[in-house]
C-alpha cells in the first residue's frame, strides 16, 4: 500500500521546480506558493517502527494487539490496580468516575463506561494509554484485555469466561451504542 | 491624576442630557458617547467634576526623584498588579495534574490573553518535554510515514493567526446548577483565552506525506502521561489547522503544549491536542474516551450529540461582573467579550433591565474570525437595581440563546457547549452577583 520515498523525492523536486518558476515568473506568486509547500524535512519511517508506540484502537479493532483475557483473569488485575479508586464493583469514589452500573434514564442520569460508552474499543484504548493515573502504560497488553473484560463483566456486558481478544472485542455490543448522533459535518 | 476613587457625580442638568441619549431601559447610553461624538450638553461633565476634586498643589512622587531599576531579562508585571492571577484549584490528590485553571477575564482588558494567564486544562499534568527528543510522527493512510523534529518544523513556512480557545466545559456551572453560584466572570467563564498562534499548516505536512485515497479523518495524540487523543475530520485538518509552535510571539508555554500543539480554530479546546506527538491519518474517528465518555452532549431523550466541534456564539460582560461592587453613582462603561466558533462577531446587544430592552454595544468594525471581540457601552447607574445581560450575533446569523432556551435542549446532566446569556444582578448597594434570569 505504501510506496516509500517516492512522494518524498517528488516534493523535494517540486520545491526546486518552484524556485525555477519563481526566477522566471517574478515574485507575484511567492507567498501562495511557499505557504503551500515546505522544505520537505520529514524523515521517512516505517509503520513497523511504531509497533508498541502507536496505541490508537478504533471501533473496528484496528490497532488492537495480540493477546487475550477473561473477566475471571481480570478480577485480580482490577482489584490490585483499579479498585482502590474505582471501587470493588466499579462504583467509583469521590473524584473518581464510576465504571459500571448506572443508567441514562434515572434523575440524574449516571453515565459510566458500561451505561454510556458506544464502543468497547474505547475502554481498551483509554485504559492502555491513561490508567492507572500514577503509572499509565504500565499494564501489559494481556493485562489490559483482562481488566477490560472485568470492567465489561461488572456491568453485565460479558460473561466471566468470555474471551476478549482482537477478534471478539469489536463484536461486543455496548448497551448505549446506536444512541450517538454524529455532528462532525456541522463545521 | 489617576484617582480611581474619585466620585464623578452627575449634575442634574447633565443627567437630563445623558438620559436624552438613553438607548435602552435602566440607563444604557448611546454609543455615540464612546465614539467621541458630541453628546448634547453633556460634553464636559465628567472632566469638570474630576478637575474640581483635584484642586490643590500636586506633589512629586518618590519614583520621580531617584533612578528606577535596571532592564531585566524576562519581564514581570508590576508588583502592584500581582493580584492578577489565574484562578487555580488546589492540587488534585487522586489524579496528580488533572484539573483546570481559569483566565481572570474580569481583571483584563482588550482581547489578547497574556501567556502567563492563558487558561489550562490537563488530564495528567504538564510534562517537561525536551524539544531535542520530541518527535511528531505522521502516519497511517499516507504514502510515506514521516517523522519531524522540533528543529525541522522551525524551518517550515509559518502562519500567524489570532484565535480564541474555549474549553467545551466552560461556563458549565451555569448550565446545570440548581441555583446560580457565587462567581466572578473569570471563575465562571475563564476556560476561555485568546492568543496569536504561529506555526506550520498541517496541510503542508500532510501534503509532504501524501494523503492516501479513502482517508477522511486524522487521529492525534499528545506526549503527556494521559496521551490524550482526539479525532478531526480531514477536511478541517486541511482547511485551517496548524501545528502551533509560538504563542503571542514566544515558544508556546508548557501548559499549552510545548514544544507543539495542534491548534484547531473555533473548535472545542480539547481537540487542540497539546504536546502533539502523533497524527495518524484514518478512514474514521478513533472514538477516544474524550470524544465518547466526555465532550458529548446528552439530550433529554437519552440520545447524545457526538463530535460537536464549533463553539457556539457567546458573550459575557466582564465589567461590571460577579463579585464586583460599584462604589459610585454615575457613568460606567459596560464592557465584555464576544466570540463564535462559526465566524466573526457581527453584533452585541446589552440590556440593563434583564432582557426587556436592548441596545447595540460598540464593537470594532473589522472583526477577526474565530477570535475574541471586545464590546463597550456607557451606562448611567444611579442606584437602581439592574440585571445586566449581553447577547451576541455572529457572521453566520447565529444568535446567543437565553439560558432557559439552552437548558431546554439538553439533559440536565449535560454541561458541555453552554452558551446561554449571562445575567449579572446589580443591587441598590452596587453589589454584582451571578443570577439566572
Ligand atoms: C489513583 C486512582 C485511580 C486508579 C488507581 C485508577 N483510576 Fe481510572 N480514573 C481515575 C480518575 C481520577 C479518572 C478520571 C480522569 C479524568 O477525568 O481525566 C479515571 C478514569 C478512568 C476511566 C474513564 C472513566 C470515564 O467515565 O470517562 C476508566 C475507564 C478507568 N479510569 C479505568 C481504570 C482502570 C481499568 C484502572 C486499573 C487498571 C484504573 N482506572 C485505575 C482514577 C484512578
Amino acid at each position: 500500500m505504501f510506496t516509500p520515498d517516492r512522494k518524498h523525492v517528488s516534493s523535494r523536486f517540486k520545491s526546486k521546480a518552484l524556485l525555477l518558476s519563481l526566477a522566471v515568473g517574478g515574485l507575484l506568486s511567492v507567498s501562495a506558493v511557499m505557504a503551500a509547500d515546505g522544505p520537505g524535512l520529514g524523515k521517512p519511517i516505517d509503520e513497523s517502527q511504531l509497533q508498541g508506540w502507536d496505541l490508537i484502537v478504533q471501533p473496528d479493532g484496528t490497532g488492537l494487539p495480540e493477546g487475550s483475557g477473561t473477566a475471571a483473569q481480570g478480577q485480580a488485575v482490577y482489584e490490585q490496580n483499579c479498585a482502590a479508586c474505582h471501587g470493588m464493583k466499579g462504583e467509583g469514589s469521590s473524584g473518581v468516575p464510576a465504571l459500571a452500573g448506572g443508567s441514562l434514564t434515572t434523575t440524574p442520569p449516571l453515565m459510566t463506561a458500561g451505561s454510556y460508552w458506544p464502543y468497547a474499543s474505547t475502554l481498551y484504548d483509554y485504559v492502555r494509554r491513561a490508567m492507572p493515573p500514577l503509572a499509565p502504560k504500565s499494564l501489559s497488553n494481556t493485562e489490559v484485555y483482562q481488566v477490560v473484560a472485568y470492567v465489561l463483566h461488572l456491568h453485565g456486558i460479558v460473561e466471566r469466561d468470555f474471551v476478549l481478544d482482537r477478534a471478539s472485542l469489536p463484536q461486543v455490543k455496548m448497551p448505549n451504542s446506536g444512541n450517538f448522533i454524529d455532528r462532525s459535518q456541522v463545521q | 491624576m489617576q484617582n480611581n476613587n474619585k466620585s464623578e457625580r452627575v449634575r442634574s442638568d447633565e443627567k437630563i442630557a445623558l438620559l436624552n441619549d438613553q438607548v435602552a431601559g435602566n440607563g444604557l447610553i448611546s454609543r455615540r458617547h464612546l465614539l467621541g461624538l458630541s453628546l448634547a450638553g453633556a460634553g464636559g461633565l465628567v472632566t469638570s467634576s474630576v478637575l474640581a476634586a483635584d484642586a490643590g498643589l500636586l506633589t512629586r512622587p518618590a519614583w520621580s526623584m531617584t533612578p528606577g531599576r535596571d532592564p531585566s531579562e524576562y519581564g514581570n508585571p508590576s508588583s502592584h498588579a500581582a493580584q492578577i492571577k489565574r484562578l487555580a484549584p488546589a492540587p488534585n490528590a487522586i489524579s496528580p495534574g488533572t484539573g483546570a485553571s481559569r483566565t481572570p477575564l474580569h481583571l483584563l482588558q482588550g482581547t489578547i490573553t497574556p501567556n502567563s494567564l492563558h487558561f489550562e486544562r490537563h488530564h495528567s499534568g504538564v510534562p517537561d518535554i525536551d524539544p531535542a527528543q520530541h518527535r511528531l510522527v505522521l502516519h497511517g493512510m499516507v504514502r510515506q510515514p514521516l517523522e519531524f523534529s522540533y528543529e525541522d518544523l522551525l524551518a517550515y513556512p509559518m502562519v500567524s493567526r489570532v484565535h480564541f480557545l474555549e474549553c467545551s466545559g466552560n461556563s458549565g456551572g451555569n448550565s446545570s446548577g440548581a441555583s446560580a453560584s457565587d462567581g466572578s466572570a473569570g471563575g465562571i467563564h475563564g476556560l476561555l483565552s485568546c492568543a496569536e498562534w504561529t506555526g506550520v499548516r498541517l496541510s503542508t505536512l500532510l501534503d509532504e506525506a501524501g494523503v492516501a485515497a479513502g482517508a477522511s479523518w486524522i487521529t492525534a495524540t499528545g506526549a503527556d502521561a494521559a496521551s490524550l487523543g482526539r479525532s478531526v475530520p480531514l477536511d478541517k485538518a486541511l482547511r485551517d489547522v496548524i501545528i502551533a509552535l509560538y504563542q503571542n510571539g514566544e515558544p508556546i508555554r508548557p501548559e499549552q503544549g510545548y514544544p507543539m500543539r495542534m491548534f484547531v480554530p473555533g473548535w472545542e479546546g480539547n481537540v487542540s491536542v497539546k504536546w502533539l506527538t502523533q497524527i495518524k491519518v484514518t478512514d474514521g474517528p478513533a472514538n477516544f474516551r474524550d470524544e465518547t465518555s466526555r465532550y458529548t452532549e446528552l439530550l433529554p431523550d437519552g440520545k447524545s450529540l457526538q463530535f460537536t466541534y464549533p463553539m457556539g456564539v457567546k458573550s459575557v460582560i466582564t465589567s461590571p461582573s460577579g463579585q464586583m461592587t460599584l462604589t459610585r453613582h454615575g457613568l460606567h462603561e459596560v464592557t465584555g467579550l464576544a466570540w463564535s466558533g462559526s465566524g466573526s462577531i457581527r453584533r452585541v446587544e446589552i440590556s440593563a433591565d434583564g432582557g426587556r430592552t436592548w441596545a447595540d454595544a460598540l464593537i470594532d468594525a473589522d472583526q477577526r474570525e474565530l477570535a475574541l471581540t471586545r464590546f463597550r457601552l456607557p451606562w448611567l447607574w444611579e442606584g437602581a437595581e439592574a440585571v445586566l445581560q449581553s447577547r451576541a450575533t455572529d457572521s453566520a446569523g447565529n444568535v446567543q440563546p437565553s439560558r432557559a432556551a439552552w437548558v431546554a435542549q439538553y439533559s440536565p446532566a449535560n454541561r458541555y457547549h453552554f452558551n446561554g446569556i449571562q445575567s449579572w444582578a446589580v443591587s441598590a448597594q452596587g453589589e454584582v452577583k451571578n443570577v439566572y434570569a
